[in-house]
């Protein structure tokens, strides 16, 4: 199956699960309500994005320069950094860590690209294991699931479903479907846990160059303890996520959290610069920090494609997305769903492997309007469906050019063209019965599922101009 | 080449002209003590924390009133001037334990054991109604993170405006803490239908006193 | 182009206009999208303002085309033809100041905005001043009113049942106003909307009359 036919499966039967669809469309209508409330002054927002922006793209225009000084800086304060070029060697290098220090079980603080390189599965593998300790990657991690939201990543799952896996998994707590009640349990579990664990695993949300600083940004506290408790820290992140300055960090910081939760600010933010200090009671003797490429070097390349580099993971473009709302983040099949991921995941992998998600987009841009930092989200969509179908398209690094091209689209556009460029063809106004419907065979005539066939007026517009007196020239 | 060299090589091809970036404005807005300290406790309340300006009750008689109406006893405190204080004129009904040893060795009785942990702070931040913790040798990072309660002292007088203004004024950069944290509640989670709850692994409570002689 | 005439604008109605490029540029196929949208740039060499009756025709022709024909020949004669572009409604309130009298009977209506409209054109706010003035004209806020219908051109068919899962999401919405026409500034999103109602018809569900903004304000305003 190609991934095209595989893609429409996941659709299909996403659009089939009104169960998930519901919980999906509560939870989204919640967080755009939350957001839009914390952003009431539209003259103020659009400053706080252009300035968002702005230390984004500086950040990445000096990005060479100051993940070195990044990483002298973390060596200064103590902190291990490693670089990895693919998943693999990440994977590699966080089990050597682990096995060195001869950990057996690890405590995870939700961290997206550990979802990326698919860390969890790769150290079962080597049999240590792995705890999500983020309530909501718990709840994923115990029904065997992908998250389907980045920020959120169970809220496909509705409290009744929680409960049931819950007492599958923990017969010895009573059952309830009460949220508090449910959050209390996870707290019983996971604590113990976290009492006992030989390494936590994180993510970094920013990564300060000038001071050598981890941002993390939480509400749980579950990231504060994989961070703290355990006797080991291992951090992963992309290596697009430096930024020069501690100053920088206020101005991503409330753009995060007010466009990803509808928050002032979370609970938490935890700044991590040393490991334990000789004097120190705890926090982790040893810290180091994985810097990821994984394709990132390559989006960076090219001076339009490096606007994806500058997300910084708040999900709102998901929020807004109305096709992410009706089939949730599993239909993507990918680590990033909803719009990002729909423009960073054909990047990462190639457009041969996934470039089919940009099909999945109306270009209606509710995403690009609430981008904290301004990524042009539909337009970039709009130019990897360009790269998908021309080999030729640009000299940018896109993997994949050209692998999406079906010749019976060609010929169809072609004779599209022919007509619509040639005034003595075009006379007509059925081109949507006529040129369109064959452009997808295996879907043919679908859309008429959904509503009925435009019917061609009975007479053309320019007969009507013409018959109207209008000046036909 | 190593990994670090062929990345970085990478990045190095592709040079961007000079990018201009919006440098933070730290003197956007300025509030008086009793402007900080209504947005501090508005922000704070709104996210189900406590706060408490004391004016003219000292914070350990506060605490010797409240904490056996709360039935909390079990207090962790670190070796500072301002809660050395406490160790000596705390409320009979509660026992101080001191967080002076590594925690390897005691772990257990952290995570178990203990109803309230006590903190000083550097300061706050009034617009986001945060407060600024940078734990160390005398107090740790965990006191603020593992014991239910977390109790955190704070001078009036060292309430900042913005996120922005702590950064300058603490000269953040040049004393960078191992550990800093912004704590802006009590724990909580909405990962179970966008429904708020909290506790979920950080301290349920969060109690502010604010200290303004 | 009769309400234009009746404001005492000449309308030219260029006979060798075709299509903007759209469905295609929208799909990848920009090389067959590029002389379709040439042929038409070539229909107004007069320095003279380009009134568009579809708001995603007229981004498409102001934002898009300055990607499509960059580095080509023709690109500044097309920044030029970019700038004379003009959404109907802009240009009846900010250029034509139009004023209008209500000729019709009492009606409520429901709005949709397009996408193109409210945030590549900006010109959401100008079909509701429009209909501001129209005294007897009762709009009737929906739910999730800035929510794409689902439309999207090629998307409708390539993702059809998506596509078709967003124009039941907003046709249920517009249905709960209780107005009878849903009324439009993009023909595109009407001939979804229209068709969806229709379509819909046949399962015993309530229909609304979908109507161009133009058609509307003609019909209330100056036909007898």
């Amino acid at each position: 199956m190609n991934q095209t036919e595989a893609f429409y499966q996941r659709i299909e039967k996403a659009l089939q699960n009104d169960q998930v669809r519901q919980n999906i469309r509560s939870a989204m209508n919640g967080l755009m309500q939350k957001r839009a409330e914390q952003f009431n002054d539209p003259e103020e927002l659009s400053e706080l994005r252009e300035k968002a922006r702005s230390i984004r793209h500086y950040s990445l225009a000096k990005q060479a320069e100051l993940l070195e000084k990044l990483e002298q800086k973390l060596i200064e304060n103590g902190i291990q950094v490693h670089w990895a070029e693919t998943a693999q060697q990440a994977n590699n290098i966080i089990s050597t860590i682990l096995k060195d220090a001869g950990a057996k079980t690890i405590v995870k603080g939700k961290s997206m690209v550990s979802e990326e390189i698919g860390l969890n599965d790769y150290l079962e593998q080597q049999q240590i294991e792995v705890l999500e300790s983020d309530l909501g990657e718990f709840i994923i991690q115990l029904a065997k699931e992908p998250p389907s939201h980045i920020v959120a990543p169970a809220i496909h799952k509705n409290r009744q479903q929680i409960a049931k896996l819950f007492h599958h998994f923990f017969p010895e707590l009573s059952y309830s479907e009460d949220v508090n009640e449910l959050t209390l349990m996870a707290r019983k579990i996971l604590r113990e846990k976290f009492e006992k664990a030989d390494a936590g695993v994180s993510g970094v949300n920013f990564a300060v160059a000038e001071t050598g600083t981890l941002c993390l940004v939480e509400n749980e506290g579950n990231g504060r303890l994989s961070t703290t408790s355990p006797d080991l820290h291992i951090a992963i992140t992309g290596i697009e996520k430096v930024v020069e300055k501690l100053s920088d960090i206020p101005g991503l910081l409330n753009m995060l959290t007010k466009s990803a939760t509808g928050q002032t600010i979370t609970t938490y933010f935890n700044m991590i610069s040393r490991p334990r200090q000789p004097d120190e009671k705890d926090g982790p003797r040893a810290v180091h920090l994985v810097l990821l490429d994984n394709g990132r070097s390559r989006i960076r390349f090219d001076n339009d494609l490096l606007e994806t580099l500058r997300c910084i993971r708040c999900g709102s473009c998901m929020n807004h997305c109305p096709v992410y709302v009706h089939v949730g983040g599993h239909a993507y099949g990918t680590t990033y769903p909803g719009p990002i991921g729909t423009v960073l995941e054909p990047q990462l992998a190639g457009i041969n492997n996934i470039g089919a998600l940009t099909s999945a987009c109306s270009l209606c841009g509710a995403c690009a309007e609430v981008c904290p930092v301004k990524i042009p989200l539909p337009k970039l969509i709009n130019q990897l469906r360009a790269e998908a179908v021309n080999e030729h398209f640009s000299d940018k690094p896109v993997l994949g050019k050209g692998s999406l091209r079906k010749t019976p689209e060609v010929i169809a556009w072609s004779i599209w063209q022919k007509i619509y460029s040639n005034p003595f063809l075009y006379k007509t106004f059925s081109w949507f019965a006529t040129s369109l419907n064959f452009l997808t065979p295996s879907k043919l005539g679908k859309w008429s599922k959904y509503r009925t066939v435009p019917k061609p007026a009975k007479k053309s517009l320019n007969q009507l101009a013409q018959e109207n007196g209008f000046d036909y020239e | 080449m190593s990994n670090r060299d062929n990345i970085l090589n990478r990045l190095k091809q592709n040079t961007l002209s000079e990018p201009v970036k919006i440098e933070s404005n730290v003197s956007s807005f300025v509030w008086s003590k009793d402007e900080k300290i209504t947005q501090l406790t508005k922000c704070i309340t709104a996210v189900h924390g406590e706060v408490h300006h004391l004016t003219n009750i000292h914070w350990i008689d506060w605490l010797n009133q409240e904490l056996p109406k709360r039935g909390l006893k079990q207090v962790l405190i670190g070796r500072n001037k301002v809660t050395d204080e406490y160790t000596y004129k705390a409320d009979k009904s509660v026992t101080i334990h001191h967080y002076d040893k590594p925690i390897d060795s005691w772990k257990d009785k952290l995570f178990n054991q203990i109803d309230v942990g006590l903190t000083t702070t550097v300061g706050a931040i009034a617009k986001t109604g945060s407060l600024i913790l940078w734990p160390d040798a005398a107090e740790p990072r965990l006191l603020s993170l593992v014991p239910p309660v977390h109790i955190a002292l704070l001078d009036a007088n060292t309430i900042f405006d913005t996120f922005e203004q702590a950064i300058e004024e603490l000269e953040w950069a040049k004393n960078t803490p191992s550990n800093a944290l912004l704590i802006s509640g009590p724990s909580k989670t909405a990962d179970i239908e966008q429904t708020l709850a909290y506790g979920i692994h950080g301290p349920k409570e969060l109690i502010v006193l604010i200290i303004d002689k | 182009m009769q309400l234009l005439r009746h404001e005492g604008v000449r309308v030219i109605f260029p006979k060798n206009q075709g299509c903007c490029g759209q469905p295609a540029f929208n799909s990848g196929y920009r090389e067959q999208a590029l002389p379709v949208a040439r042929a038409l740039s070539k229909c107004f060499p007069k320095e003279l303002p380009i009134i568009v009756p579809s708001a995603s025709c007229a981004g498409m022709i102001k934002h898009h085309w300055q990607e499509l024909f960059a580095g080509q020949e023709d690109e500044q004669y097309v920044l030029d033809i970019a700038s004379r572009t003009y959404e109907l409604t802009e240009y009846l309130v900010n250029e034509l100041r139009i004023k209008l009298t209500d000729l019709g009977e009492p009606i409520e209506i429901a709005v949709h905005s397009s996408c193109s409209a409210q945030r590549e054109m900006k010109v959401d706010q100008h079909i509701k001043s429009l209909i501001s003035q129209l005294d007897n004209v009762n709009i009737i806020e929906h739910q999730r009113k800035t929510e794409c219908c689902g439309f999207g051109g090629t998307f409708m068919v390539k993702q059809a049942d998506i596509s078709g899962a967003m124009v039941k999401d907003k046709t249920d919405c517009l249905r709960e106003t209780g107005a009878t026409t849903v009324i439009s500034q993009d023909c595109g999103c009407l001939m979804n909307i229209g068709g969806a109602f229709e379509k819909q018809m046949a399962s015993g569900e309530k229909s609304m009359n979908t109507q161009h903004i133009a058609e509307f304000l003609w019909q209330r305003c100056y036909k007898e």
